[in-house]
């Protein structure tokens, strides 16, 4: 009761030691960081793996010796949840804020990405985005925010670049497509975007198909594919619904030329490949990717695997953003937040497993970010494009 | 009036706070709060007052917030925007409200027919180019207080609360008037008030008109503040439920009622999010837990308490008339 | 797109669809009628039992139609115990109460199983999940037949036992007039606990018939609960062959208006159908005129 009535009485640090659990212990000199991610709610699963990407990352930073330059300084994690909203995600930066944290790494879900990134804004306090594919995160001229990963923009002109590369490759077998999307923000921004930019390469859209989140039957969706009869399916969604897509598909007995993803739920997914060996292969994805030959991202998979989780995109974006921030820190030599805020403006961290090369960060978006093309084949998700990260030959068209 | 004076009493109060606290923290959870209460009071104008439950709520929320953000697209200023949107808002009420009265809709087949109305909303929000569509509509920021957008929480605050302010005289207004009376009279017992002359229909609209504007208003604060929206922020079922959980918790057909709710319910939730930081879901189990709890003890709402503090005697004297 | 060999296919998807629909409608149609209780945690209870027949699958092999002798009287069990020591008890008596019990019931029912289970998806794998069975042109799911076989059994069974058993008679007289039922001896408790037992019943037989074409996680439940409330109003609250009815209809037009209008904006078609019936014909397809 006492707690209640004077919670607003309390100061920041008492209501940062109430309100956050601490982790990596409390040291002596240690650098605070927010780890902001959707835990609860709708948006649980991929938070909560984004977060296990993060507390991974921290753990190997302390572990290598912290931050060198600050005498060794270990990175303390305060852990956030957004709720899956951004009214919650806004009002935990605003904790994470006057808890003193140097810097914010989240949110996962691209509305939420808004809010917070906007928030954090008014304090001056880096954020570095994790996944959030939305562009608007990194148009609106914030100094703070800092984006690792590609947008969704990019990912589906690389797609339809791709496309073309490989249909041509194989003799032009395919001409038409059918683009199935779920509602909100992102499956509906990656479909207008390929929507205008297909046909420019000569392909014919027949149909774009929008579903909600849940849907819970996709019979007709296929049954609409049979009587489009495409030559390539592009499907954009979240995994449930794309799994549920793809198990209908093969149900019905509904082979497409190829399944071409552009930031498929479950294309690029250890747990569909396992969970679902056949209706997972051949199944192209243009997503979140790490670079194959770098040993590092092997090993954390293992790791991963060893607590009983899959490897997935939010483990490894957010791993990898967290190691941009910490090199960022490193390189500030201290926890002020507008040093590390141009230490990131100047970033050309490059000592990662992503494919994207040296950092470069124009107007917070990291230049050199990219997404990889997969395919599942014999069991696996290997890399097919580009050639630089070609682990195995594309398998283009899936059949005649 | 005792009304008004403890009105007063609490918009003092309050508008203090940014003068006596920078904290960050503290700023965003008073306005969060604040803004939780608007629409709790807002819902309580037709649920509370005039017994009128709906579960669809977030059809004025949504509209006010879609009417923001749209006329802003066309360079109206937010100020007349925000008119706008009360002003649809109240539309968008009379409509569903001449509908589902005339059709004579009460109890849970009116709060379920608000409830598709919300949803019918949503979807076509999704599929329609004005509103982005899946895509939502962004304000682009611009701080400065002719584009509503303030560099500190306080503005914000402010804001709120002189929407808060409104929406306490307007339920004021409704336990002292005559349309109060008639609204609770409907409420009471429709059949017996148009024996004595009163026009429930009429009367019922006027309610629905009056509480879809403040959730309106409630819409249109959200797109100023997080300067993001999509249908599902709009028009989801969420904001329907904070809304009426608020006020019946609180107390309904109170002044102080929802105020107490959104404040107590908002102070809980903040409490429970990062408790057992580790283990996600507990909060949530709490936080259910304690709603449960609150109702079984607490069966008239939290105003239903004979707290003796005196800014609180409003609250019994409301119980007691209302 | 009118050509039959879409169309017909496109009529029993929406027909199977919709029967599972009608299984979990029954339930809430029972706990409507009977208790006039608008239950928020019927879509929760929903993935209780969900990921009560999961669990029988993937710890003890049991196949999901066989689990339906566990299931079914587990998820009444449940609902017996709910009804009578905490919703009950908490409600005094007062709807909006009673609506507020059953929110907080939700919200802890579907948080202890994101803290049991986490959140990611779960499925079955069973033998007959990708057969399909060829009627005309069209290919349907096994489990989904089944589902409809189900569907029908369920229903017939809840008519037989609100018309020849002593319990059902119950329940309708209680339905109908709590305190003439009490004077006559009937022990209203009781009888509420019974009914929402049911409810939370059928919504286990529904999870049977549903996991082998679908999945489970703590948010499953949400997205049934809309889909159940149109079903329940258009049948008639109370009435168990309009929510068997209600559901079949409930499902064809939501296969045929996304056939039509886009998955998306065929959803309308749904919430169109259910405003309609509110305002002319409130007491839907079967219900008496109250």
């Amino acid at each position: 009761m006492s707690t209640r009535r004077h919670f607003m009485s309390q100061s920041a640090a008492a209501a940062s030691a109430l309100a956050f659990p601490l982790v990596a212990g409390a040291q002596p000199k240690t650098v605070k960081i927010g780890v902001l991610h959707p835990v609860t709610g709708a948006l649980a699963y991929s938070g909560q793996q984004c977060r296990e990407g993060a507390l991974m990352a921290i753990e190997d930073i302390n572990k290598a010796g912290g931050i060198k330059s600050m005498g060794g300084a270990k990175i303390e994690a305060l852990l956030g949840d957004a709720q899956s909203t951004p009214q919650a995600g806004t009002a935990e930066v605003e904790k994470m804020n006057e808890a003193g944290v140097a810097a914010i790494v989240g949110a996962y879900a691209s509305a939420i990405c808004l809010a917070t990134t906007q928030a954090a804004a008014k304090y001056n306090l880096p954020h570095v985005v994790d996944v959030g594919v939305a562009d608007q995160i990194v148009e609106r001229g914030l100094k703070n925010t800092f984006r690792f990963g590609p947008g969704y923009k990019k990912c589906a002109e690389i797609a339809v670049a791709n496309l073309h590369v490989l249909n041509t490759a194989a003799g032009k077998p395919a001409r038409t497509v059918m683009i199935i999307h779920e509602e909100s923000l992102f499956g509906t921004g990656t479909a207008n975007l390929l929507a205008r930019e297909l046909p420019g390469y000569g392909y014919e859209v027949k149909e774009v198909i929008k579903h909600a989140n849940p849907t819970r039957d996709f019979n007709n969706i296929v049954l609409r594919m049979k009587a489009v009869n495409p030559d390539i399916v592009i499907p954009a969604n979240y995994y449930n619904e794309y799994a549920l897509l793809v198990r209908t598909m093969q149900q019905q007995k509904v082979t497409p030329k190829a399944i071409y993803s552009v930031l498929g739920g479950a294309a690029s997914s250890y747990k569909f490949v396992k969970e679902f060996p056949e209706a997972a292969n051949g199944i192209i994805d243009c997503n979140h990717w790490f670079n194959p030959k770098d040993k590092r991202s092997a090993e954390l998979r293992k790791r991963v695997e060893a607590k009983g989780l899959f490897y997935t995109y939010e483990v490894f974006n957010t791993y990898t953003a967290m190691m941009l921030l910490a090199d960022a820190i490193n390189r500030a030599k201290s926890a002020d937040r507008a040093a590390i805020t141009d230490a990131l403006e100047k970033s050309t961290f490059s000592d990662h497993f992503m494919p994207y090369g040296a950092t470069k960060f124009v107007n917070g978006q990291n230049t050199g970010a990219q997404p990889l093309m997969t395919q599942v084949l014999k069991g696996d998700i290997k890399v097919i494009v580009p050639r630089d990260y070609r682990e195995i030959d594309p398998v283009f068209p899936l059949r005649a | 009036m005792r009304d008004l004076a403890s009105i007063a009493l609490f918009v003092v109060v309050v508008a203090c706070t940014p003068l006596v606290t920078q904290s960050g923290v503290a700023l965003n959870f008073i306005m969060m709060a604040l803004y939780a209460c608007l629409l709790a009071q807002a819902w309580n104008i037709l649920g509370g007052f005039g017994g009128q439950f709906s579960f669809g709520h977030a059809l004025f929320f949504g509209t006010g917030a879609y009417v923001q953000a749209i006329a802003q697209q066309y360079g109206v200023n937010p100020w007349a925007a925000l008119a706008l949107a009360l002003v649809a808002s109240a539309l968008v009420g009379v409509i569903v409200g001449a509908l589902t009265f005339r059709y004579g809709l009460k109890g849970s087949y009116f709060a379920l027919v608000t409830l598709a109305f919300a949803e019918v909303f949503r979807i076509v929000a999704l599929s329609v180019p004005f509103t982005g569509g899946g895509v939502g509509l962004m304000v682009p920021l611009r701080e400065s207080a002719a584009n509503m957008q303030f560099a500190t929480r306080a503005g914000y605050l402010w804001l709120v609360l002189a929407l808060v302010t409104v929406a306490l005289l307007v339920s004021a207004w409704l336990r002292h008037s005559r349309f109060g009376a008639y609204l609770q009279a409907v409420r009471d017992n429709e059949d017996a008030a148009r024996a004595v002359g009163v026009n429930p229909f009429r009367v019922k609209l006027a309610a629905i008109a009056l509480s879809g504007a403040l959730m309106g208003a409630g819409g249109a604060f959200y797109v100023q503040v997080f300067q993001y929206i999509d249908p599902g922020i709009a028009y989801g079922p969420s904001t329907s439920v904070e809304a009426l959980v608020a006020a019946i918790v609180g107390g309904m057909g109170t002044l102080w009622g929802p105020v107490l709710g959104a404040l107590a319910l908002h102070v809980l939730a903040d409490l429970t999010r990062n408790l057992f930081g580790q283990l996600p879901g507990i909060n949530m189990v709490i936080y259910g837990s304690v709603l449960v709890l609150i109702v079984m003890f607490l069966p008239r709402g939290i105003a239903g308490i004979g707290v003796p503090v005196r800014w609180l005697r409003a609250v019994r004297r409301g119980d007691r008339n209302g | 797109m009118l050509d039959f060999g879409i169309l017909f296919p496109a009529v029993l998807n929406g027909l199977t669809t919709g029967a599972v629909y009608a299984l979990v409608a029954l339930g809430l149609t029972l706990i409507y009628g009977v208790l006039h209780i608008i239950n928020f945690a019927h879509g929760a209870a929903l993935m209780l039992a969900l990921y009560a027949v999961y669990l029988l699958k993937e710890k003890l092999g049991i196949d999901p139609y066989l689990a339906l002798v566990a299931v079914v009287p587990g998820m009444f069990a449940l609902g017996y115990l709910l009804q009578r020591v905490v919703i009950n008890r908490a409600s005094h008596g007062k709807d909006e109460n009673i609506l507020l019990v059953t929110l907080g019931l939700a919200i802890v029912m579907e948080n202890l199983a994101l803290l049991a289970f986490k959140s990611d998806t779960r499925t079955i794998e069973t033998a007959y999940t990708l057969t399909t069975v060829a009627i005309g042109p069209a290919m349907i799911a096994l489990p989904k037949l089944i589902a409809f076989g189900g569907a029908l059994v369920v229903s017939a069974l809840m008519l037989l036992l609100m018309a020849r058993t002593d319990l059902g008679r119950a329940i309708r007289a209680v339905a109908k007039e709590k305190h003439g039922a009490r004077l006559m001896g009937i022990d209203v408790d009781h009888v509420y606990a019974m009914s929402f037992g049911i409810g939370l019943a059928c919504l286990g037989a529904a999870a049977c018939f549903l996991m082998p074409a679908y999945y489970v996680n703590p948010q499953v439940g949400g997205g049934f609960v809309l889909v159940a409330f149109t079903i329940v109003v258009l049948g008639g609250m109370g009435s168990f062959a309009g929510a068997l009815v209600g559901g079949l209809l409930v499902g064809v037009v939501e296969s045929l208006g996304g056939l039509y209008f886009g998955e998306s904006l065929g959803q309308v078609g749904i919430f169109a159908i259910f405003i309609a019936v509110l305002l002319f014909r409130p007491q839907g397809l079967f219900g008496a005129r109250t």
